[in-house]
């Protein structure tokens, strides 16, 4: 690992500060990525501002939903009992993502940060535009078995590999953010981005900016009752998506009186399905609306030579996700 | 890792005796290009780093940091490069070599160890952020001569085999019947993936647990 220089800081002010003063500095969280990426010599910071100390660790209930402190981590969230009570599609999510130990360091602003897993840009002997802009993109003459259908452009084919994120874009959460002109919010659907000419870009947070919290809206718990998370990969446990699928539906009786539909493994940001969403609005909840829905769901999808699998895994997850939360 | 030895000025790479003029400029121009296309390929800091050949020069002086936590009840104030994980600071200063050193990338689970109570991968904790928290590795467990009973479970059911994972193993299972995900032989598989046994002594490993768990109720 390259040598660094460390600061730990106590207050916001003080990490935003060090980010403003020096552009080489990163944030440190729980690590289980970034000193990962370090040891690949893919990050190479040089000097790690350590804001795990920073009071944002809580999980309250406020008169808007509840507000995750950005510092909770993944374990913590996903046990927390108004969670599972409110918001049970989250700890879902959460709970299908990494290793047990891993979710116990990775807290809840560093999982939205995570860098894409595509092979291409880890190995540093290879091309990647998102890790060396202009260096070309060698997922997409190359084994992309695990890359995006959705939103993809010539110069970036990689995924977001976030469980979390596909629930959070899914409940319409709210990213607060904290940089040196002062406060703003995100919408999560927004935070994460599309690669376009830019794919060194994962999201919209400025480099000064820091995450506080995470808001899930109080109108998401009307999807308390019928949520699943289902998760396609290559073993049983503890891989990254080939395909997720998030499905939260509110019912009356077998209508779907409203439903929220997110992907994960198929773009470089969690894809919300808002054209079956609204299909599905004020529809029966049968296999014959689920199909219908799946097939509007992968409207405009593209993909590459290895990866055309998920043409048909993609729609078939959603079905079996719509039937599994609406049983 | 983090203490890669160096191979600056005071310490060239010897070329053997038998090699003649034409391989010694062959090796020297590989040398050569393989440097410039790494510098092609690398941010700015590392190519600034191999132009001056810092990386070692840096590393001397970087400023190491007071440390001070305790481990299996001991206490202990050392000083620590940055870069040093919690994993190296356990195997190569205080000299508790029972966390295993596998992938070193979070992915195999075998320097698992409890911090504050709660199980992670050392392999991927910086040893300074660990300030003032209290660590529980293999070594902590046993009173004495006396086991810890998960670890008289893992011998009494041959829960391994070459034992390289096994500190790992060990310290999950302990950290898994506290967290209460007991109650099904596919709850134990589900929350002990993030240890890897490539012996695949996974079903003694679920009897060894199963037992601990059954002897606590």
């Amino acid at each position: 690992m390259n040598p660094f220089q460390y600061t730990r800081s106590s207050a916001a002010a003080g990490a935003i500060q060090s980010l403003v003063k020096e552009p080489q500095a990163h944030l440190l969280a729980g690590g289980t990525n970034l000193i990962d990426l370090m040891k690949m010599g893919v990050v190479v910071p040089e000097r790690l501002v350590d804001i795990n100390p920073l009071p944002l660790k809580g999980v309250e209930k406020t008169a808007a939903g509840l507000r995750i402190g950005a510092l909770a981590t993944n374990s913590e969230v996903a046990d927390h009992p108004q969670v599972l009570q409110d918001y049970p599609l989250l700890s879902l999510a959460i709970n299908a993502g990494a290793s047990p130990q891993l979710r116990n360091m990775a807290t809840v602003g560093g999982n939205m940060m995570q860098r894409t897993r595509c092979n291409y840009f880890f190995d540093t002997t290879m091309p990647c535009n998102k890790r060396n802009p202009g260096s070309g993109c060698g997922a997409l003459e190359g084994y992309n078995r695990m890359h995006a259908l959705f939103g993809a452009s010539d110069h970036c084919i990689a995924v977001n590999p976030s469980d979390m994120n596909v629930a959070m874009v899914a409940l319409g959460a709210v990213v607060h953010v904290k940089g040196p002109k002062g406060e703003r919010m995100i919408p999560f659907e927004e935070f994460h981005r599309l690669p376009g000419d830019h794919p060194e870009k994962d999201n919209t947070l400025e480099r000064t900016e820091l995450i506080t919290a995470v808001q899930l809206p109080a109108s998401a718990v009307a999807f308390r009752k019928h949520v699943h998370y289902l998760k396609v990969r290559d073993r049983t446990s503890y891989a990254f998506a080939l395909v997720s699928v998030a499905a939260a539906l509110d019912m009356d009786g077998s209508t779907i009186r409203e439903c929220r539909l997110a992907m994960g493994g198929v773009a470089h940001k969690p894809w919300r399905l808002h054209g079956a969403e609204a299909f599905l609005k004020g529809k029966p909840a049968s296999e014959d609306t689920f199909r219908q829905a799946a097939a509007i769901a992968m409207q405009g999808a593209k993909a590459y030579q290895y990866n055309k699998f998920k043409l048909t895994l993609a729609p078939n997850a959603i079905l079996q996700a719509l039937q599994t939360a609406s049983a | 890792m983090s203490t890669k030895p160096g191979k600056g000025p005071g310490n060239p790479e010897k070329e053997p005796a038998s090699d003649g003029v034409l391989s010694g400029s062959r090796r020297d121009f590989l040398k050569q290009s393989s440097l410039l296309s790494a510098i092609a390929l690398t941010p700015g800091t590392i190519v600034r780093a191999a132009e001056n050949q810092w990386d070692e020069k840096f590393a001397d002086v970087a400023e190491k940091v007071p440390l001070t936590l305790e481990v299996n009840g001991v206490p202990y104030s050392v000083k620590v490069e940055p870069r040093v994980t919690l994993l190296d600071l356990l195997r190569e200063q205080l000299n508790l070599t029972g966390s295993k050193k596998g992938c070193d990338r979070g992915q195999c689970g075998a320097c698992t160890v409890h911090v504050n109570g709660v199980r992670i991968n050392s392999c991927l904790s910086l040893a300074v952020t660990n300030e003032g928290k209290k660590i529980t590795t293999i070594e902590g467990l046993a009173k004495g001569d006396q086991l810890h009973p998960m670890q008289e479970a893992f011998i009494k059911h041959d829960g391994f085999q070459c034992g390289y994972c096994t500190s790992g193993q060990i310290m999950s299972a302990v950290a898994l019947v506290k967290e209460g995900r007991t109650r099904s032989r596919e709850q134990i598989s589900e929350f002990m993936s993030g240890n890897i046994c490539r012996c695949g002594a996974y079903s003694n490993i679920v009897k060894a647990i199963q037992e601990v768990k059954n002897s606590q109720i």
